[in-house]
């Protein structure tokens, strides 16, 4: 019997998507310019995060028009946004066919207290995290893949990698800890138990781990490569500089190539503006995106 | 043994650590260089446009060539076997165009309709956990193209001399037959250096 939407089928479809960067993109025309450049997907939404946090009011799943634009455009696989906790948003994405939901803090949550239950899907979701105790509540729920949440919108590295480093450091903290020690820090850390073991008995998270939330530079994505990502989301990085063209190439294979720094040096030669950003200090509790969700 | 996984983009961990439990020593393969010191090769799931591009660009798609004509073993598997493929349905052109098959993409659907399924693989397993995500199909081979398996009449594994690929990807379970029956051509080919008949 073939069996559709196991937890292998959906952790595995993010296998496929490691060593990749995965686009926002908001129409046809973009699309078709990230899979161009090499994207491994595209996110198809309506505002990328830059103008969502411009525009203000509530943000919600992008019109299904734009989703089913992005789909008949290209091949790669589609992404589309729904609200945390907004399980009918979720529905109406897999029922338009989309390859992965993100239950995203870009747009407004529409619950405070519960995320989707992510296990009664047949697609499968990536979600945000802060840290590890985050990641395996969301992977507890059913989440197939886990981001950094950095903060969107600000082209700005810094939330990303205090989220990346932050996760890495606690895996090989759990990796290290004696047996004894896991149920403390299950409860310390408000993490399902058993996913705490099975870090602890592998040393890494059970599914695959992108950064996302201010990539804007070719270097941006090496770093995150580094810092132990399976690879980038790019969000408003990409459309939101100069020459999205010549950004989104180089920005593939500096993750691709993370490791060789001359190439990166000519990767990032005239380029042109990356996106403006902003000083994520300057912005106020209220406009953060990250502190969304639990 | 010295067997390379090209690490451009896809699960290149996984089939690293399978090649390595059907006892090969697996390297990840990220430039042209590095093709001189294996003895085979395996083309990995991940997204077969990405994975082409930068082909390409590092001059992979060139020295691919020269390594299959050295009749040195290839395996792709998903997005791999859309790279070996000499034609690929609905575009005009390939990416390697070594294994003599026609091929369509994302040929069951979307992400939703990925599954998986035991497959039996003649000489390979009886009950082979094959996972399919995206997958591509075979349409059809060439008379030199040997079936593998098949899946609902329709073809997911072939092979053609030295070349070897499966739409499913055996690199996301523990399961290393597949790899096991890859080190075997891969020893008929070391075996063949020895004699030197290619």
């Amino acid at each position: 019997m073939a069996q559709q939407g196991t937890e292998r089928v959906k952790r595995g479809m993010a296998e496929m998507q490691k060593g990749g960067v995965i686009m926002d993109v908001v129409n046809a025309e973009q699309a078709r310019i990230a899979e161009a450049a090499g994207a491994v997907a595209v996110m198809a939404l309506e505002r990328v995060p830059a103008d969502i946090r411009a525009a203000g009011g509530v943000a919600r799943m992008a019109d299904p028009t734009i989703v089913e634009e992005v789909m008949a455009a290209v091949s790669i696989p589609v992404m589309a946004k729904a609200r945390i906790g907004h399980f009918v948003e979720a529905k109406v994405l897999e029922a338009l066919g989309v390859d992965y939901i993100d239950e995203s803090e870009v747009l407004t949550p529409a619950d405070e207290v519960f995320h989707i239950n992510k296990g009664d899907f047949t697609v499968p979701f990536v979600c945000g995290a802060r840290d590890l105790g985050e990641a395996l509540r969301r992977i507890g729920e059913g989440a197939s893949m886990i981001r950094t949440k950095g903060e969107p919108g600000t082209g700005n590295i810094v939330e990303a990698v205090r989220h990346q480093r932050m996760m890495q450091s606690q895996i090989r903290k759990i990796a290290s800890m004696s047996t004894d020690e896991l149920m403390a820090e299950a409860k310390a850390i408000g993490a399902p138990y058993e996913l705490l073991k099975q870090v602890h008995e592998t040393g890494k998270l059970p599914v695959v781990n992108f950064a996302a939330g201010g990539v804007a530079t070719p270097a941006d994505a090496a770093l995150m490569m580094h810092l132990g990502s399976d690879g980038v989301f790019v969000g408003s990085g990409i459309f939101k500089s100069d020459n999205p063209e010549r950004f989104a190439r180089a920005i593939v294979e500096a993750t691709t190539h993370y490791e060789d720094y001359a190439l990166i040096g000519n990767l990032s030669k005239n380029l042109g503006n990356a996106m403006k950003g902003i000083d994520v200090t300057s912005l106020l509790e209220n406009e953060r995106m990250a502190v969304r969700g639990w | 043994m010295k067997i390379g996984v090209l690490a451009l983009q896809g699960a290149v961990a996984e089939h690293i650590q399978l090649l390595q439990q059907a006892g090969a020593e697996a390297v990840t393969v990220k430039r042209v260089e590095q093709l001189d010191e294996l003895d085979g090769l395996v083309l990995p799931g991940g997204e077969s446009t990405a994975i082409g591009k930068l082909m390409k660009k590092y001059g992979f798609d060139v020295a691919l060539q020269e390594f299959s004509a050295q009749k040195k073993p290839l395996f792709g598997t998903c997005a791999g076997l859309i790279i070996l493929a000499g034609e690929i349905e609905g575009q005009d052109w390939t990416h390697l165009g070594l294994m003599n098959m026609k091929v369509a993409r994302n040929a069951f659907g979307r992400q939703r309709e990925s599954f998986e399924i035991d497959l039996p693989i003649p000489g390979v397993a009886e009950d082979f956990r094959a996972v399919f995500i995206r997958a591509p199909l075979i349409r059809e081979v060439g008379d030199n193209v040997n079936i593998l398996a098949r899946y609902k009449d329709e073809i997911v594994a072939a092979r053609q001399g030295h070349l070897l690929c499966a739409s499913f990807h055996p690199e996301l379970t523990d399961d290393s037959r597949m790899h096991a029956y890859f080190l075997q051509m891969v020893k008929e080919y070391r075996s063949q250096v020895a004699v030197g008949t290619v």
